[in-house]
């Protein structure tokens, strides 16, 4: 197949016109400007590279474990991901029995090596991603501590090998050592506002993987829809999901989801967000929220989780037990933020339970004491809990908070500051809220982010554990998520892995990250483009 | 021939099983004030979009089902089984209507049930059907509908309101609580608002696959929307492939092979877009805006000069050089030849002079013509031998809104687009009163996006509110949604553009009081989702779903 294709390139195009833009193509491929290890995204930590090519052909390519290497042949996420990779890596390549190729081609082998069999483990905040990768001629090799950094160092790899303009492949010589900046690197998605099908879900982590993301924050329900099917309270998705046949997700569904996102090394975080934003809760489990009261009756509608019943507490950790064995990640998240307290206000019983409790007329004592609880409930089932900034707002007893995810506006790097200050760790969201499209098209916004460049010790510079894009669903669904969320998550996904120092410059970053946009279009992510242009392969869907 | 039948009706009823179970889960204990945040209310008018002129709609309800249901032509049409347009538009809705179920079976042996309507008898009243025409601007969009059982009949002067009027019975046509499609008793009379209702994309900033040219001629037929733009060349990239001047592509476009419009595209693009009763006008954009042009064709840009000397970059086409008319003759009697629609926009727009101003040929040029400094003298200059050459060709133009601003004499039939934001009332006054027809883009820019339901800014705009006479008010021929192509390409112009330009088709169609943002944001919301069903990427108004989701991925 390959070789037809260079037959047809030759007869159509090179040969016959002289082209001014072919030329510059194949100035930088001299330069080396474009296939080099900067055509990386995001960038490696470390790297040297020369102008040393060397040919690949698919058919003489091999993947192969090191000999000192703990996992060998049948490592499940080392295996899958030779196959997602050996067509990620030579794009056009179809079968390998079509054409016999010529023999001269000499074998190419990448050879993996990791120190750790994890192979059968879940990805965690404690896995180290770092990696070596060293590419000379005929061979290649990565070396990780775990398999987790084995993965991220394919993608590396797929990255760097190229494509001239007759279709052969090729890769220069290259050193990387790599590793993250950030430990936590995360995609929201929200599943509760629009449904979102499975299958989006996965091309999601396909991508996340392109950009070394490894957190999927699954903000899974809130107000408008429950779409979690619950093994222990099923009346919640049939009566709280949009539509409770076609709008839900299985046991099965999340169980594949995980699974894809653990061969990717990306971690699943699910969020089940209270006390607000449980409206679609209340459909299917009565008593759970509290009755709105007016004129001293119900109203008939309903606030947040009824916070002075002891039911409450019992559904919640029936709730968390399930959610805690379906989800293997260490972390929750408890949600906590934006909770109306209007409708406990005018709920007596609400207020004789404040009495009772000595809050006076400061509910969000009442809240600090509801969030207290589930962070309990969850910590004695072994989970670190997450919860957003509100919580750490009114908490007083800060000591039982873990991780705290700042997402307002304003000055959020002074919120880190104070979060941090407290000995807590902080994941950083406010600067990615990527469904707010802004009147500028500007991804450099997403990029120009410093994170720590707060005053404070080396200690709480540590405390901030990552940041995450957050793609809320008011306006997003599966029409147009893909296109919103790259390839501007990709921007602040280098700012999640690599040197800040070595990624300062936008107008660096552009070439590349257009680059990039390319590559993901190449892999049939619909990645939106970044300004005018073209890419060789263009998107050919709808 | 029967046992096939037994399985059919099996299979059916089957399928009726599932339905209602559902059906009941998802209605029994569902608090209704709830229901009211999360879920559009029905509107009266059900999910019609564009809103018809008239319409009545009964509580009485008839059933459709595949198998008896037929669009045919009525006995007394003008138009018959040699009318492909209508026949393709016949196949398509019903395709539409029962997501493309076939017919299982003749339809003899499966009784019409009594409240059943079997037929939709598509009458074309005046003896020129226009089968084989192109739609146009003076074109009869007009119909009337009656649904009644058993036939319904749709009655329109030409095929382009038939066309229309299947789009509007097809928007008729609902499921039951059952899933069984049907229909109320109802009467449409409609017609335009105005007559020019368009949809500009633009081809080189990035090049737009033919597939998705094509999926959005099809979405702007669900939007009763007329008029395709085609910006299909500009600074950027050259795609559009000529026959006389095939450099021009070779070397303009971004690629040569890849990325380019051969004729064989265009021609698909026009007779799908004819199919759908849409017009097709082209639009290339001089003097300005060519950057892409100067590749392929030396000297047809002019030289900029730093100090005395040539800088090596190029600016607007050179006007002052013979050369460039020639060009520009034997360019436009090809695409006047290409294009079959009676309109060719050209342009005109975003002139910088700077690069004229530095050229020591124009500034001698501008002294022997006497126009001084006057740099928009020489545009007019060259604009007016233009509009000379391309009325040679028998085509009329739509120019952008500046060449009227710069003073530039325009024959009386020109139709000055109007883009600019700003003042924007003021500057359709202007041109009104100078006796042009007139398209109003300036308020529906789609390129630019915000947070929230921007849609609704779009639908507010009401065109005719400059201060004016009935007669300038005439001149207002309808509008564009323009969706600029700087960050906008395949992967994501189909959700970008819908439902956003769904909101620009109302206001162009229905009546001026059609104004009830909150009946419309009911309407809308299930026709995004009809949109979706139709394999549509159209994206979400606000939190909330769609029976079926979208699944292209």
């Amino acid at each position: 197949m390959a070789d037809m294709e260079v037959i047809d390139m030759a007869s159509s195009g090179r040969y016959t016109r002289p082209n001014f833009n072919l030329l510059l193509l194949i100035v930088h491929q001299l330069g080396l400007k474009l296939y080099t290890v900067e055509g990386v995204w995001p960038l490696p930590q470390s790297f040297t590279s020369s102008a040393e090519r060397y040919s690949l052909n698919p058919q003489a390519f091999h993947f192969g474990y090191g000999g000192q290497s703990a996992a060998q042949q049948g490592c499940s996420v080392l295996d899958a991901a030779f196959k997602r990779y050996v067509s990620l890596i030579f794009p056009d390549y179809i079968s390998a029995s079509v054409v016999p190729r010529f023999n001269e081609d000499k074998p190419f082998t990448l050879r993996i090596s990791v120190d750790r069999d994890d192979c059968n483990s879940y990805p965690n905040e404690d896995s180290s991603e770092r990696y070596n990768l060293s590419v000379s001629a005929r061979r290649a090799s990565l070396h990780a501590e775990t398999v987790w950094g084995a993965v991220r160092g394919l993608e590396t790899f797929s990255q760097l090998v190229y494509q001239d303009d007759f279709g052969s492949y090729f890769v220069n010589k290259t050193e990387i050592e790599d590793f993250p900046r950030f430990q936590f690197r995360g995609i929201l998605l929200d599943t509760s506002r629009h449904y979102l099908p499975v299958q989006a879900i996965l091309k999601t982590l396909d991508a996340m993987a392109y950009s070394k993301f490894n957190v999927f924050h699954w903000h899974i329900v809130d107000d408008p829809s429950f779409p979690y099917q619950s093994r222990t309270f099923p009346d919640l998705s049939s009566k709280g999901a949009f539509h409770p046949m076609t709008h839900i997700y299985t046991q099965s569904d999340v169980r594949r989801v995980i699974s894809y996102a653990r061969l990717r090394g990306i971690r699943v975080l699910p969020e089940f967000d209270s006390p607000g934003h449980t409206k679609s809760w209340g459909k299917g489990q009565s008593n759970l929220l509290t009755p709105c009261y007016k004129w001293g009756t119900p109203s008939g509608t309903f606030g947040p989780v009824n916070p002075a019943l002891p039911s409450t507490y019992q559904f919640m950790e029936r709730l968390f037990k399930e959610v805690s064995s379906v989800f293997p990640d260490s972390y929750i998240h408890l949600g906590g933020d934006e909770v109306d307290v209007s409708c406990w206000r005018s709920n007596p019983y609400v207020r004789a339970f404040m009495e009772k409790m000595g809050f006076g007329e400061d509910f969000t004592k009442l809240e600090a004491f509801y969030m207290e609880k589930i962070v309990n409930i969850t910590s004695a089932l072994n989970k670190i809990s997450i919860v957003w900034q509100d919580v750490f707002e009114y908490h007083e007893q800060r000591s039982s908070l873990s991780v705290v995810e700042v997402w307002r506006e304003g000055c959020y790097l002074c919120e880190v500051h104070r979060v941090t200050k407290a000995g807590l760790r902080v994941i950083l969201a406010s600067p990615w809220y990527l469904d707010q499209p802004g009147p500028t098209h500007n991804w450099a916004r997403f990029y120009t982010v410093w994170p720590l460049a707060f005053k404070g010790t080396e200690e709480q510079k540590k405390l901030v554990i990552g940041g995450e894009v957050c793609m809320w669903g008011e306006y997003v669904d599966a029409t147009n998520l893909t296109p919103r969320l790259w390839p501007k998550a990709s921007a602040a996904a280098e700012r999640l892995w690599s040197d800040e120092k070595q990624t300062a410059s936008v107008d660096e970053a552009f070439p590349r990250l257009q680059d990039f946009r390319c590559k993901l279009l190449r892999r049939g992510i619909q990645a939106e483009p970044l300004y005018v242009g073209h890419c060789r392969h263009e998107y050919q869907g709808v | 021939m029967s046992s096939i039948n037994m399985t059919a009706s099996l299979k059916f009823a089957a399928l009726l099983l599932v339905f209602s179970a559902c059906r009941g889960f998802q209605y029994n204990d569902v608090d209704i004030d709830e229901e009211a945040e999360l879920v559009a209310q029905p509107s009266k008018y059900g999910s019609l979009w564009p809103l018809p002129q008239k319409v009545q709609i009964s509580e009485v309800s008839f059933k459709l089902t595949s198998i008896t249901f037929k669009i045919v032509d009525a006995k007394a049409s003008s138009a018959g089984p040699s009318c492909g347009l209508l026949q393709d538009a016949y196949r398509r809705y019903y395709e539409y209507m029962f997501g493309g179920a076939k017919r299982q079976g003749p339809s003899k042996s499966r009784r019409a049930g009594p409240s059943e309507v079997t037929e939709l008898q598509v009458w074309i009243t005046s003896p020129d059907a226009e089968c084989d025409g192109y739609p146009g601007l003076t074109s009869d969009e007009s119909y009337e509908l009656s649904v009644d059982q058993p036939y319904a009949v749709l009655k329109a002067p030409k095929v382009w309101g038939a066309l229309h009027g299947l789009e509007t019975f097809s928007q008729l046509v609902y499921e039951d609580e059952y899933g069984a499609k049907s229909i109320n008793s109802t009467t449409v009379s409609d017609f335009p608002r105005f007559a020019h209702r368009g949809i500009l994309l633009d081809s080189s900033r990035h090049f737009l696959p033919i597939k998705v040219i094509l999926a959005n001629l099809e979405t702007m037929a669900m939007n009763k929307f007329n008029v395709f733009h085609w910006h299909i060349v500009d600074d950027p990239s050259f795609p559009y492939l000529s026959r006389t001047f095939p450099q021009l592509s070779q070397q303009g476009a971004y690629h040569p092979y890849t990325h380019v419009y051969t004729p064989a595209d265009v021609k698909m693009v026009i007779e799908f877009a004819r199919l759908r009763g849409i017009r097709v006008i082209p639009e290339f954009d001089t003097p300005g805006h060519t950057q892409s042009w100067g590749k392929g064709q030396a000297d047809l840009l002019t030289p900029c000069y730093s100090g005395s000397t040539p800088s090596g970059t190029f600016g607007p086409v050179n006007p002052i050089l013979n050369t460039t008319y020639d060009f520009m003759k034997q360019f436009f009697k090809e695409i006047s030849a290409v294009f079959p629609d009676a309109y060719v926009h050209l342009g005109g727009d975003e002139v910088d002079f700077t690069c004229w101003k530095s050229n020591p040929d124009i500034q001698r040029f501008m002294e022997q013509h006497g126009f001084e400094q006057d740099y928009s003298k020489l545009e007019s200059f060259y604009i007016q031998r233009l509009l000379d050459i391309v009325t040679a060709t028998k085509k009329g133009y739509v120019i952008w809104q500046e060449v009227f601003d710069n003073g530039v004499k325009l024959k009386s039939d020109t139709v000055v687009h109007v883009w600019i934001g700003s003042e924007t009332n003021e500057e359709m006054r202007k041109v009104t009163a100078a006796g042009y027809t007139t398209i109003l883009s300036a308020p529906w820019y789609l390129d630019y996006i915000s947070y929230a339901q921007d849609w609704q800014k779009y639908y507010k705009v009401e065109p005719l509110n400059f201060d004016g006479t009935e007669e300038q008010k005439k001149l207002v021929i309808g509008g564009e949604a323009c969706l600029w192509g700087e960050y906008v390409d395949a992967t994501n112009l189909t959700p970008r553009l819908w439902p956003r330009a769904s909101a620009v088709a109302e206001r162009l169609w229905s009546a001026k009081d059609v104004t009830d943002i909150s009946d419309a944001y009911n309407r809308l919301s299930m026709h995004r989702c009809r949109m979706v069903e139709r394999g549509i990427p159209a994206e979400p108004l606000f939190s909330s779903y769609c029976p079926r989701e979208y699944k292209g991925f």
